[in-house]
C-alpha cells in the first residue's frame, strides 16, 4: 500500500462537453435513421402489396383453378393444397413434437446423451430449409416412392418445424409448476397420469401457441416443396394424401417467375390471401396465450 | 462544521411514482469530510446519494423537487449539463463494476472521454497508486480487470473515479460486497483518501460508519432525522430512532 | 402399482423416448442421405474439380462441375445482405436498448416482428416486382435478374433477425457499467459506443454471424431475383446464381435417382450444409461465451 499517495490532480482537461453532445446527437438520428429503413421497408413492402394485390381479389380468384390466362386464374388449389398441408403437418408434427418435449422434460435423465440431444435439437432448428427439402427428396419421395405426394410434402415439412414444436412445447412443459406434479405423485398417480391429468393440460395453451406459431412458419415454406417436386400444374382438388399438390407459396412463385407482368398482380393476390391467414394464425397463438397467461 | 460548504440540499424530495423515498432533505456537505449516510434498507439513503451526481435522471419515474447545490450552483439547473458535473462528483458502486477492458483501459476511459490533455499513462500510474492498488497491477496493466479479484475490482472503480479529478466522492455502500479483508483495505483507502476529497459513503454498517467517517446523517423512511459529527451521534443520540437504530433495536 | 398402469407406463416412457429419437434420425438422415448421394456424385467428379473449378456447367456439354461460381454468387449476395443488415441492424439494436421510449419500442418492436415473419417468398415477389424495377430505372445497366436487388431483399430479410438478437446482447449489458461510465462524465453516446456496444460485441458478433448464415441459406429471393447464371463476378448488376438457387433450378428438371443430375443437387447441398453447421455453430459458442460474462 502506499499510504499518503498523492491525489492525481492538476492536469489538464478540454472536456468539450457541447461539442460531444452535438456528436451524440449526430449519432442519435444515424439510429433513428436506421430504425426509420426498417419501419419503412414494412410499410413499402406492405402497401405495394396491397396495391397490387387487392384489386385482383374477387370471389372467383378464390374459387377457380389456376390457368394460363391471367384473367381466368385462381388460387382454389393452393387455397385447398396449403389446407391440406398444414392440417397433415399439424396432425405429425403436434403429437411429436409434444412427446419429444415431454421425454425432455419430465423422463430424460440428465446425462450426456440428454445434453446431446438438446443440442441435436437446437441445431436442426438452424439447418437451411433447403436441405429438409433434399431429406424429402431422398427419403420420401423417391425411397419410400411417395412421390410428389401431399403425404411427402407434409412429412418433409413436420420435419422441418419439428425442432420448434419440441422448443415451445418444452418451454410450455417448464412453465408448469412443479407443485402441481408433486400434489398429483401425492394422490397416488403415476408419472404418466400425473403428465396426462395435469402436467399436459396445464401446459396446453402454450403448446398450442407455439404450435400455431411453427404452422404458420410451415404454410409459408417454398423452397423444401420446390425440392420435392411440389411445382406442378393442379386443376383438380385433392381428395387424398397421395395426391399431388400445389399450395399458396408455390403458386406466389410459380406466379412471381411469370416474366408476364400481368401475373405479377396475380401472385400479390395470393400474397394477400396468405398473409391474411398467417396473420390469422399468429393472432390466434396470441390470443391464446393471452387467454391463458396470468 | 464551519468549512465550505461543496454540496447542499434544500428541502429536497425525491419521488418514484406515488411513493416518496426523499422527503424534505435539506443538508450541507462540508469540504473534505468524509460524511456518512446511515439508516435502515429502504431509508433512502442511496437514493439521496444518486441525486448529488443526478444519476437518478435515468429512471424515469423519479421526480425530484427542491434543490441540490454543487458550491453554491443548483445541479438541477437548466443551464447544467449533468455529463458536466459528473466529471467534478465521482461515484463508486454496491458491487464492483469494472468495465470488461483491461485495467488500464479502465482508467483511460474517463481520460479520453473528457479530453485529457496530458501522458495518460502517467496519469493511470498516479491513479492506481492513490488507489493502492499500483503495486499489486503494475506489471499487468494489459490484463483484464475482469480477472481482479472483487477488492482489487473495487479499488480499480475507485482508481478510475479519482483519474478524472472529482472533487467529490460518492460511494454507495463500496464495502457491501467485500470479504472482510477486502472491507478492511477499503476502509483504510478511504482514510488515506479523507482529507483530499470531499467523501459521502452510504453504509449499512454502522461500526464502519464509527470508523471511517467525520460526520454522520441517519436516515429513516425518506428523512433526515439526525446529522452531526460521528462520535457525537454515535455516543450522544438525540432522536430516539436514531439511538434505537444504533443500538440494533431497529432496522 | 397395478400390473397394467406399470405396462402403461412402460410403454408411454418409449413412446417419449422414441419421439425424442426421431430428432436424432432427421440429423441421421439429413448426413446420410447428403454424404451418400455426394460420395456417388465424387466417384464421378473429382473433388479438387468440385472445390477449385470455375465454371459451372452441370447439364451442358462440356459439363463442368466448379463450384466456385455458385458460391460466388452466394458470397456475393450475402455481402450485399450483410451490407444493408448489419449497420441497419445494430444501428436499430442501439436505438433501442439505449435511446427510444417506452412508447417508440411498442410501435418498433412488432413492426420488426411483422417483419421477420414475412415468408420468403413474398420477400422474392417484392423484389421482383417492386424492387428490381427502380433499380433498373437507376442503373440502367442492371439485367432483369441482379444480385442487387436479391442482395437489398435478402438484407431487409434478416434485419429483424440482427437487430433483436443484438438488442438482447446490448440490453443484458449491465446497468452498473452504464452508471459507472456515466458518473465519468460520459455522454448517452459514449455510453452506447464505448461501453455498452463493446460490452455487448460477443453476443453482437454471435448475431452477425448468424445473418451471415441466413444469407447463404436463403433461397426464395435469390432464386426470384438474381437468376440463374453462375458467373465468376463482383458486379451486383448482372446476374449471378447462388448454391441454393441452383439446388431449386435442379430439382425442377426431376433429375432420375442415380444420376450425375440427382447426386449434383446433393453435393452442392452438402456444401451449403457444412458451411451453415459451422457457423450456427460458432455462434452458440459466441452466445455461451457472452452468457458466462453475463449470467
Amino acid at each position: 500500500m502506499n499510504p499518503g499517495a498523492a491525489p492525481p490532480r492538476g492536469g489538464r482537461f478540454e472536456p468539450r462537453v457541447a461539442a460531444r453532445r452535438r456528436a451524440g446527437v449526430r449519432f442519435k438520428w444515424l439510429c433513428r435513421f436506421a430504425v426509420a429503413f426498417a419501419v419503412a421497408s414494412l410499410l413499402v413492402l406492405l402497401v405495394h402489396i396491397l396495391a397490387t394485390g387487392l384489386p385482383t381479389l374477387s370471389p372467383d380468384f378464390l374459387v377457380t383453378f389456376p390457368s394460363r390466362f391471367p384473367d381466368r386464374a385462381g388460387i382454389r388449389s393452393a387455397i385447398l393444397g396449403s389446407l391440406w398441408l398444414l392440417t397433415l403437418v399439424a396432425a405429425m408434427s403436434f403429437p411429436l413434437g409434444v412427446g419429444a418435449a415431454v421425454y425432455l422434460e419430465e423422463y430424460a435423465p440428465r446425462n450426456r446423451l440428454t445434453n446431446l440431444l438438446q443440442t441435436n435439437i437446437a441445431n436442426l432448428a438452424g439447418v437451411p430449409s433447403i436441405v429438409y427439402g433434399l431429406l424429402g427428396l431422398a427419403v420420401f419421395v423417391r425411397f419410400l416412392s411417395l412421390e410428389r405426394s401431399l403425404l411427402a410434402g407434409a412429412a418433409t415439412l413436420s420435419l422441418l418445424v419439428l425442432p420448434l414444436v419440441i422448443i415451445a412445447a418444452r418451454e410450455a412443459i417448464r412453465a408448469v409448476p412443479d407443485s402441481l406434479r408433486e400434489a398429483a405423485y401425492a394422490l397416488g398417480a403415476t408419472r404418466w397420469q400425473a403428465i396426462r391429468h395435469h402436467v399436459l393440460p396445464a401446459a396446453l395453451p402454450g403448446i398450442l401457441s407455439g404450435t400455431i406459431l411453427a404452422l404458420s412458419r410451415a404454410g409459408g415454406e417454398t423452397a423444401p416443396l420446390l425440392i420435392i417436386g411440389a411445382l406442378t400444374f393442379i386443376a383438380f382438388d385433392p381428395v387424398s394424401v397421395m395426391d399431388p399438390f400445389t399450395v399458396l407459396p408455390i403458386q406466389i412463385f410459380n406466379w412471381t417467375a411469370d416474366p408476364r407482368e400481368e401475373f405479377h398482380a396475380l401472385a400479390a393476390g395470393a400474397i394477400v390471401v396468405l398473409l391474411g391467414v398467417l396473420l390469422l394464425m399468429n393472432a390466434a397463438a396470441i390470443l391464446i396465450r393471452n387467454r391463458y397467461e396470468r | 462544521m464551519s468549512s465550505n460548504t461543496v454540496l447542499e440540499t434544500v428541502g429536497l424530495s425525491v419521488r418514484y411514482g406515488e411513493t416518496r423515498v426523499i422527503d424534505d432533505v435539506s443538508l450541507r456537505i462540508p469540504e473534505n469530510r468524509v460524511v456518512a449516510f446511515i439508516g435502515p434498507s429502504g431509508c433512502g439513503k442511496s437514493t439521496l446519494l444518486r441525486c448529488f451526481n443526478r444519476l437518478n435522471d435515468f429512471v424515469p419515474a423519479a421526480r425530484i423537487t427542491g434543490q441540490v447545490l454543487f458550491r453554491g450552483r443548483d445541479l438541477y439547473g437548466a443551464e447544467v449539463d449533468p455529463a458536466d458535473v459528473r466529471r467534478s462528483i465521482g461515484m463508486v458502486f454496491q458491487k464492483p463494476n469494472p468495465f470488461p477492458k483491461s485495467i488500464f483501459e479502465n482508467i483511460a476511459f474517463g481520460l479520453r472521454i473528457n479530453g485529457f490533455q496530458d501522458d495518460i499513462g502517467d496519469r493511470v500510474e498516479a491513479s492506481l497508486r492513490a488507489a493502492s492498488l499500483w503495486d499489486e497491477v503494475s506489471h499487468r496493466l494489459d490484463a483484464d480487470a475482469l480477472g481482479l479479484s472483487a477488492g482489487q475490482q473495487q479499488r480499480l472503480c475507485i482508481a478510475r473515479a479519482l483519474a478524472v479529478e472529482p472533487e467529490v466522492l460518492l460511494m454507495d455502500e463500496p464495502a457491501s460486497a467485500l470479504d472482510p479483508i477486502a472491507t478492511g483495505r477499503i476502509e483504510d483507502l478511504i482514510g488515506d483518501l479523507r482529507g483530499d476529497y470531499t467523501i459521502v459513503v452510504v453504509t449499512h454498517n454502522m461500526q464502519q460508519a464509527a470508523r471511517i467517517s467525520d460526520d454522520t446523517a441517519f436516515l429513516y423512511m425518506g428523512e433526515l432525522l439526525e446529522y452531526k459529527e460521528t462520535q457525537r451521534l454515535f455516543t450522544n443520540p438525540e432522536d430516539e430512532r436514531t439511538e434505537a437504530y444504533i443500538t440494533g433495536r431497529l432496522g | 402399482m397395478s400390473l397394467r398402469s406399470r405396462v402403461v407406463e412402460r410403454v408411454m416412457g418409449a413412446l417419449f423416448l422414441g419421439c425424442g429419437a426421431l430428432s436424432v434420425l432427421t440429423t441421421v438422415g439429413i448426413v446420410v442421405v447428403l454424404a451418400t448421394q455426394s460420395l456417388g456424385f465424387f466417384s464421378d467428379v473429382s473433388p479438387l474439380e468440385f472445390l477449385a473449378g470455375a465454371r459451372w456447367s452441370p447439364d451442358l456439354a462440356p459439363r463442368s462441375f466448379g463450384i466456385l461460381p455458385l458460391l460466388n454468387g452466394t458470397l456475393l449476395i450475402a455481402a450485399g445482405a450483410l451490407l444493408v443488415a448489419l449497420p441497419v441492424g445494430l444501428a436499430t439494436a442501439v436505438y433501442l436498448s439505449e435511446y427510444a421510449s417506452r412508447r417508440t419500442k411498442r410501435i418498433v418492436k412488432p413492426a420488426l416482428e411483422i417483419l421477420a415473419g414475412i415468408p420468403t417468398v413474398v420477400y422474392g415477389y417484392f423484389a421482383v416486382a417492386f424492387v428490381t424495377p427502380i433499380l433498373r430505372a437507376v442503373f440502367p445497366a442492371a439485367g432483369v435478374f441482379n444480385a442487387a436487388s436479391a442482395a437489398l431483399v435478402v438484407g431487409i430479410m434478416i434485419l429483424p433477425m440482427v437487430s433483436s438478437l443484438s438488442e438482447d446482447a446490448l440490453s443484458a449489458v449491465p446497468r452498473s457499467l452504464r452508471e459507472a461510465a456515466y458518473s465519468l462524465g460520459a455522454t448517452r453516446f459514449e455510453v452506447s459506443t464505448r461501453i455498452v456496444v463493446p460490452a455487448g460485441l460477443p453476443g453482437i458478433a454471435a448475431s452477425f454471424i448468424l445473418a451471415v448464415s441466413r444469407a447463404i441459406a436463403e433461397t426464395m429471393v435469390v432464386t426470384l431475383a438474381a437468376g440463374a447464371t453462375p458467373r465468376m463476378t463482383l458486379d451486383l448488376l448482372e446476374s449471378v446464381q447462388t448454391m441454393t438457387a441452383y439446388i431449386v433450378q435442379a430439382s425442377l428438371g426431376d433429375a432420375p435417382s442415380g444420376t450425375v443430375e440427382y447426386r449434383t443437387l446433393f453435393a452442392v447441398g452438402l456444401f451449403l450444409f457444412l458451411i451453415t453447421l459451422a457457423l450456427n455453430l460458432l455462434s452458440q459458442r459466441l452466445i455461451g461465451r457472452f452468457r458466462e460474462i453475463h449470467p
